[in-house]
């Protein structure tokens, strides 16, 4: 019996597909080098992708073609050598749109494993992100800008192949850097690549994260009910109608607060979350209108509150207010719990007031997708800068 | 005088690419020079669509490369593609499939040498993109050849295959490839692409001869029939599907020897068959968990095996059953299902018990286990449990003769 590894690329859908592609094709290519032999392939369950759902890529390498075979026997591999968070805020946890419940980023990884985070944050933000684990682990982080780009086109920015070179560095047995360098010249023809490979190589260090280290919340799961529990006919039920809403501080009852399905929520596919200016808001509901996820809980005086289980961190609500700042996206790693903004103020409204300015000073760090012409020609030369010099 | 580009020779070696089994069959598609290929989305087919568009947009293939506006268009376009003379292409999925279901019944009748890659998915509903059987076996009856490949390099082998039989005279039938959703269409895998040469050497032209649809050949395709003539038309798909088991051996020959590389009996593959007291029986990748689980309990003493069926149309019942006596008892893996069919089993194990019934000798029992619906993984736990009731079954001991294995009850 050989020597099997897993690698998994944890990404946003749509906007790091290729990224994640990329990645876990090099990976097997870059081991081929050596004579291992592996596959490359995107979980299934999370297709068709939705806009920054967490989503996965797997390579599958052994050393021989019997070994690989035990590693295809399980189509998702249930441990992995290295998982790979081309987000930073995939560390608060990944729901599949395939309905798994949410999952720790760490939970995959074998005792020791290493989880690589691309992330301008440094060790401390990170870990206090991921849930605990039972095991230590070490986590190595890939300093830049979180790379987001569309689907059909590539942001060519070097995340791939610095990620690359953090890899021949962790996990040595599984490629060198040399391989890595080969390939990506095989593959792309680009010595200013194979450079920033090595870069990362010689720079990536690791923190050992203990088991009292993280986030100590047990993420919420989805229990499969037998064949016989199910309804027949492929019918289920609804979910119910909502209620009132309670103020913390009068007691009174109002508004409406819709019920939501409590073990598919959505929010993990969140990389910016909308923070409101109660003392701003003119009620004119667009922002209630025009969200997709129904997530503004509409409190007894008419306010809007974003129900932080329920936002997807789409903008639209930032894009419809017609008062400057009263919704503004922020950053989601600014952020460590998903408590009611409308509760803070309604019981501080000065501390809240202090709260928001401070939040608001982060934005814009990041954006999804392709937001403005010339975006990329911003963003890239940054990048090879942060490549080059660390 | 202007210097020309250099025209690209015929790669003349053979090379390794990191491909999926859809990309495969596209590749296939390419080295086979396929000169009309229709499209229309449906995962997990769209992947090799997506592929073909691919090479064809990179100018390394040439074709007629068209989108229909449904699968019934996508079909009906190559069939006629197809009996003027060109080598065709397409594809598709699950109710995709479904959608083309009248074209896809009229082709064998006509003898169209169509080759159509089916991505396995469950049928609608409730919308599952994963893999179950029931897709491609719709077509069983009709004159279809259906083959069953488990990687990457048999979907590229096997389509060339298919080519190769499906155009030759004596058979004239199209013919479905099955590749499972998910774990081989959409698994990137290292495969071993041969060099052109030996595909030209492997695969001549398609020549439609005296069925070419042309102003210079006048004939007239699919005129009405009656009760007279029925009969003697589909007397004649049975005669061009009983040729085919001796057009796939040769052609699987004349593989081996242009390619080097061997499949052994083209029909079915044995695993472990040799001192095995039962077997199992699957079709697609579950193969792969099948094998894995074999090796562990061989390690524990039991002498399991496994047949993998790869060509279903046409179905080699005299090898099969000659082969399936040697064992104690044998259980059949169902990706697939057959609802009120005899002992409510799948449409594979009913086929295995027919195959065994006519001849003389041993008749061990036939479990079955419907398994890895929707995608659903065949895991190697799974496979255990199965083997443990064949056990069973092989001392005498009564077994359900139908089970659902990797069910939540």
């Amino acid at each position: 019996m050989g020597r099997l590894f897993a690698i998994e690329i944890i990404y946003r859908g749509i906007f790091q597909k290729t990224l994640a592609t990329r990645l876990s094709r090099s990976i097997v290519l870059a081991a081929h080098q050596e004579g291992k032999m592996g596959i490359s392939f995107g979980r299934y369950g999370d297709s068709p992708e939705r806009n920054g759902i967490p989503a996965k890529n797997f390579a599958i390498v052994a050393t021989d073609e019997q070994t690989l075979q035990e590693g295809m026997a399980k189509y998702e591999p249930k441990q992995v050598d290295v998982t790979i968070a081309v987000d930073d805020t995939l560390c608060k946890g990944v729901e599949s749109w395939a309905w798994y419940g949410l999952q720790p980023v760490n939970r995959l990884l074998k005792p020791g494993g290493t989880l690589i985070v691309t992330s301008r944050e440094g060790p401390d933000a990170i870990i206090a992100m991921a849930h605990r684990k039972e095991t230590p682990y070490n986590l190595a982080i890939v300093k830049g800008t979180v790379s987001f780009s569309g689907l059909w086109v590539y942001k060519d920015d070097h995340t791939d192949v610095r990620i690359l070179g953090a890899i021949a560095k962790v996990l040595p047995d599984l490629f060198s850097l040399t391989s890595v360098q080969k390939v990506i010249m095989d593959q792309w023809k680009d010595a200013i690549k194979a450079e920033s490979a090595a870069r990362a190589y010689e720079r990536i260090g690791t923190t050992t994260v203990r088991t009292d280290q993280g986030n100590p919340e047990v993420p919420y799961k989805f229990d499969f009910p037998k064949w016989h529990e199910m309804g027949e006919g492929i019918a289920i039920p609804s979910i119910p109608a909502g209620r009132n809403m309670e103020d913390p501080v009068s007691h009174v009852h109002g508004g409406f607060q819709p019920d939501r399905n409590p073990t598919f929520k959505k929010f993990s596919t969140r990389t910016m979350r909308p923070v409101v200016n109660f003392d701003t808001c003119i009620k004119c509901t667009l922002c209630w209108l025009h969200c997709p996820d129904s997530c503004f809980d509409v409190t007894p005086e008419g306010l809007y509150d974003a129900n932080m289980q329920a936002c997807c961190g789409c903008g639209v609500c930032e894009a419809v207010c017609p008062v400057k700042e009263c919704v503004t996206m922020v950053n989601e790693t600014e952020f460590g719990d998903n408590a009611s903004q409308w509760e803070a103020w309604r019981n501080d409204k000065e501390g809240y007031q202090a709260w928001l300015a401070k939040k608001i000073e982060s934005h814009p760090e990041r954006s999804h997708g392709f937001r403005y012409r010339g975006q990329y020609e911003e963003q890239v030369p940054e990048m090879l800068e942060i490549a080059r010099k660390g | 005088m202007a210097t020309l580009a250099a025209v690209e020779e015929p790669r003349k070696t053979e090379e390794t690419a990191l491909i999926t089994g859809s990309e495969a069959i596209a590749v296939a598609c390419k080295l086979a020079d396929v000169d009309v290929i229709t499209a229309y989305p449906i995962r997990p087919y769209d992947t090799v669509m997506q592929y073909v568009c691919k090479l064809v947009s990179n100018g390394e293939m040439d074709c007629e490369y068209i989108v229909a506006e449904g699968e019934h268009s996508q079909f009906e376009i190559v069939k006629h593609a197809s009996a003027a003379g060109a080598r065709v292409f397409c594809g598709s999925s699950g109710v995709g499939w479904m959608y083309a279901m009248e074209a896809l019944t009229v082709t064998p009748a006509l003898r169209i040498p169509m080759i159509a890659m089916v991505g396995n998915r469950a049928l609608d509903d409730p919308g599952a993109f994963g893999v179950e059987h029931n897709d491609a076996l719709t077509v069983r009856d009709l004159g279809w050849q259906l083959v069953w490949v488990d990687n990457a390099q048999e979907a590229l082998d096997t389509a060339l295959i298919a080519y190769r039989v499906a155009e030759d005279r004596r058979i004239f039938l199209p013919c479905a490839i099955s590749c499972d959703g998910a774990f081989l269409t959409h698994s990137q895998a290292l495969v071993k692409i041969p060099s052109q040469e030996k595909v030209n050497e492997f695969l001549p032209p398609y020549n439609r001869g005296d069925l070419l649809l042309h102003p210079d050949n006048p004939i007239t395709v699919a005129p009405q029939g009656n009760e007279d003539w029925v009969m003697e038309i589909r007397r004649q798909n049975y005669a061009a599907m009983e040729r085919a088991h001796g057009v796939i051996v040769e052609a699987y020959a004349d593989f081996e020897r242009i390619f080097g590389r061997s499949y052994g009996n083209p029909f079915f593959e044995e695993y472990m068959t040799d001192d095995a007291d039962i077997v199992l029986m699957g079709m697609g990748t579950l193969s792969i968990s099948v094998k894995v689980a074999i090796r562990q309990m061989r390690r524990e003493g039991k002498k399991v095996g496994f047949v993998r069926m790869r060509w279903f149309r046409p179905f080699a019942a005299e090898e099969l059953a000659k082969s399936l006596q040697r064992f104690e008892a044998i259980g059949v893996i169902d990706r697939d299902y057959s609802f009120g069919s005899p002992y409510l089993g799948g449409v594979l194990a009913g086929e295995i018990r027919h195959a065994l019934y006519p001849g003389a000798g041993k008749k061990p029992p036939v479990l079955d286990f419907i398994c890895g619906l929707g995608g659903r993984e065949v895991t190697v736990p799974d496979v255990q449990k199965m083997a443990d009731s064949v056990y069973h079954a092989a001392d005498g001991k009564a077994q359900p003769l139908t089970q659902w294995i990797g069910l939540r009850e």
